[in-house]
């Protein structure tokens, strides 16, 4: 993209944001093709099941992709983060008493809401605290350093759920009624509605927070330059606390939605969806949200069109040659700028 | 000795022995051969000693053949130490390779292909094709930033197994291949084929691969390549201005972290009799990475010790402790709502819960791991070692 820029310098006059909406809009409209031709009248079915997955892996990337962006730090630990938030979801309804779907639209609302605080908020400080406990110490040491506790994190973190709550793939509550509504020509049903909405809503707040608040422009001046912002009075280690807490709640937010939309969790989820959704931040430009989450959507039907076609068995072999794919032709990304490569 | 005897500067014992240790120093591959043949009597004699003094954990033969497996471990974490140790690249899918090597073998030497190629020949073989899929893997790649690398990898350890488990019609998915072809001699000895009742020829055997892997690496460590590895690990950049291709060099570690584990997977195969894809899942490749950092990356006889330690911690000491504390018939201890029920415990559980705190701690608290190399222990501690340098040059200025 950069390349080309240079290259062909009339194409500046497009302002970046609709060059980038429609690009985003003929991936959609490929994407459908592509789904629609073995799905047959499952078409639209099919598509919203890959915007809903997609929009689970959009909110996992959102955290790989802001830690990386200010510490440079692949944090392996996230996907197991995710896995804590089902696990941290699913403790919450069964606390809360509720084993079945819940029909009352105000009664189903207020539990969805506290379902959803607890577990971000709850998550949210542990990935705190795994930043203040195993990274901010290193945070000068050589980079092999931190990757290595964040294995050990993941590890930890997979194995005390392993140990302490189950071993084997749990069932959790479905609370939203498995209906359809209509929408215009599309009829969909209430929860591919409600988890797309979900994503949305929160990939916005976020966009919002990190470019009109004090708190998201501290976070985004740390990871252009730490230093800097540290001489202008942004406190850095809360810059990195805080991105560390909203990747965190973002990653428990995804895990709600697993609970909700597939319905299962299990100890070592966190390792496949960790996969699929830092395949997608690398895929959007890693350090890029809006490329996080366009990338968590791209693998998202990745993985849909693969079952579509027959090779479901094999669709994490497809993600992981598009990251390769996508590593040797376009490193940094669909929307990712130029960085520095020590490399 | 009368040669020396004769000379008028007569030596006594202790500058013999200095001599001697002269001489070794000066002789890499001497110490490491002679390392190996004391080694190779050591420990089945303590494997004996234990099968006397505690029948319980098993016979002679139990231990010397759960040494030969060790020994496998021993070989993966060398090559993996080549990696992340010497050239300082996280691989994360390590045990992709040794899957590669293992299956290799499965192809050369097994009624399942019908192929009966020696297990001497099969051994180069697989070392081959692992070093080919390592190229494949690193060339387009380790052109990138480190960290990608270390997703890649993972991605890969993680994706061969599950095109193993799916492509049913090449490699008989999860039943795995069976009827491998063990180990051969052709009446060398009075040996012919090792069998399965003899853990000490794999033993033997595996003791001498290990052997003249040490030998080569410590060669490598000590050659230019090496000497490019620890350049391009403390500084990429740097290695580069100095005229070090960096991508051909990570390359070359790669590729030889990846023949060694090929080495092992053929080993591990013959020694088996069978290979399936849930041996080779995300816990190996988890395992030799602890043994590397536990053991001291960089540092080859520390990461073979680590290994060792962990393969037996894993093996014997965590299945032993279990027994010994159902034994111990302790009752249920209640706290409250919370009641510890020990001889329920199933210590195995626990092991990768244990490899992730010591992981943390160790990054945390000694990085350099448990029998540091002395360089890389100085790259760690590089401001303190600074520190003291100023202190020094200051000493000297006054």
């Amino acid at each position: 993209m950069t390349a080309e820029g240079v290259a062909v310098p009339s194409q500046r006059r497009w302002p970046m944001p609709s060059r980038t909406a429609l690009g985003i809009s003929a991936m959609a409209v490929l994407g459908y093709i592509i789904i629609a031709i073995p799905s047959g009248a499952f078409a639209n079915e099919q598509y919203i099941n890959a915007l809903t997955i997609g929009s689970l892996y959009a909110l996992i990337a959102l955290g790989y992709t802001m830690v990386y962006g200010i510490i440079e730090l692949i944090n392996f630990a996230h996907g197991e983060i995710f896995m804590v938030g089902t696990f941290v979801a699913l403790i919450t309804i069964k606390t809360l008493g509720f084993t079945d779907t819940i029909h009352d639209p105000l009664l189903l609302g207020g539990v969805l809401l506290v379902i959803f605080l607890v577990s971000m908020i709850l998550v949210g400080f542990l990935g705190v605290l795994i930043e203040r406990f195993a990274y901010r110490p290193l945070r000068n040491a050589p980079r092999l350093a931190p990757l290595i506790t964040a294995i050990g994190v993941s590890f930890i973190l997979q194995n005390i759920v392993f140990v302490g709550y189950s071993n084997s793939v749990v069932t959790t509550p479905k609370l939203i009624p498995f209906d359809e509504i209509q929408i215009g020509p599309v009829s969909i049903r209430i929860i591919n509605l409600f988890v797309i909405s979900v994503a949305l809503v929160l990939i916005t707040a976020l966009h919002v927070f990190t470019t009109r608040t004090r708190l998201g422009t501290a976070m985004r001046s740390t990871s252009m330059d730490r230093e800097a912002a540290a001489l202008m009075g942004v406190d850095i280690n809360r810059a990195i606390a805080i991105t560390f807490f909203l990747g965190a709640a973002l990653a428990a937010a995804a895990g709600v939605v697993q609970t909700q939309y597939l319905g299962t969790t299990v100890f070592n989820i966190g390792f496949r969806a960790g996969l699929f959704a830092f395949t997608a931040a690398v895929l959007g430009g890693i350090g890029n949200t809006t490329g996080a989450a366009l990338g968590g959507f791209v693998i998202g039907f990745v993985e849909v069109a693969s079952s579509a076609y027959g090779y479901g068995r094999w669709s994490e072999a497809i993600v992981f040659t598009t990251l390769i794919l996508v590593l040797i032709f376009r490193p940094n990304g669909l929307l990712g700028q130029q960085t520095a490569e020590r490399a | 000795m009368t040669a020396q005897a004769t000379k008028p500067d007569a030596v006594g014992p202790r500058e013999m022995w200095d001599r001697a240790r002269a001489f070794l120093r000066a002789h890499q591959a001497l110490r490491i051969i002679i390392g190996a043949i004391i080694i190779a009597i050591l420990l089945p004699t303590i494997g004996g000693i234990f099968a006397q003094v505690a029948p319980g954990f098993g016979t002679q033969k139990d231990w010397v053949g759960g040494f030969a497996d060790a020994g496998v471990f021993i070989l993966l974490a060398c090559g993996l130490n080549v990696v992340v140790g010497m050239a300082g690249l996280l691989d994360l899918g390590y045990a992709a390779f040794f899957a590669i090597g293992a299956y290799t073998y499965a192809y050369g030497a097994s009624t399942f292909t019908g192929l009966q190629v020696p297990f001497w020949v099969m051994l180069f073989v697989a070392a081959g094709v692992a070093a080919i899929f390592g190229i494949l893997l690193g060339a387009p790649t380790l052109r990138l930033r480190g960290d990608y690398l270390a997703i890649v990898t993972l991605g890969f350890g993680e994706i061969v197994p599950v095109v193993i488990l799916n492509a049913d019609a090449w490699t008989r998915g999860t039943n795995g291949i069976v009827g491998l072809s063990q180990p051969n001699l052709y009446g060398i000895l009075g040996i012919n084929s090792f069998g399965f009742q003899n853990p000490y020829l794999y033993y033997g055997t595996v003791l001498v691969i290990i052997a003249t892997v040490f030998i080569l690496l410590y060669r490598l460590q000590d050659s230019r390549i090496g000497r490019a590895w620890s350049a391009i690990r403390e500084d990429e950049l740097a290695a580069a201005s100095m005229g070090i291709n960096t991508v051909t060099t990570k390359l070359a570690a790669f590729a030889i972290g990846a023949t060694t584990a090929g080495l092992g997977g053929a080993f591990y195969a013959s020694k088996l009799g069978i290979v399936s894809p849930d041996q080779f899942d995300f816990s190996v490749s988890f395992t030799v990475l602890a043994m590397v950092v536990l053991g001291g990356m960089g540092n080859i006889w520390g990461v073979a010790a680590g290994a060792f330690i962990i393969y037996e911690i894993q093996h014997q000491g965590l299945k032993q402790l279990g027994q010994f504390v159902q034994s111990l018939h302790i009752a249920p201890i209640s706290l409250g709502p919370l009641t510890i029920d020990l001889s329920t415990i199933n210590f195995l559980n626990y092991q990768y819960l244990l490899y992730g705190l010591a992981l943390v701690l160790m990054m945390l608290i000694r990085p350099e791991g448990l029998f540091p190399s002395r360089r890389r222990r100085r790259e760690l501690h590089i401001e303190e070692d600074e520190t003291a340098e100023f202190l020094a040059a200051e000493e000297l200025e006054r």
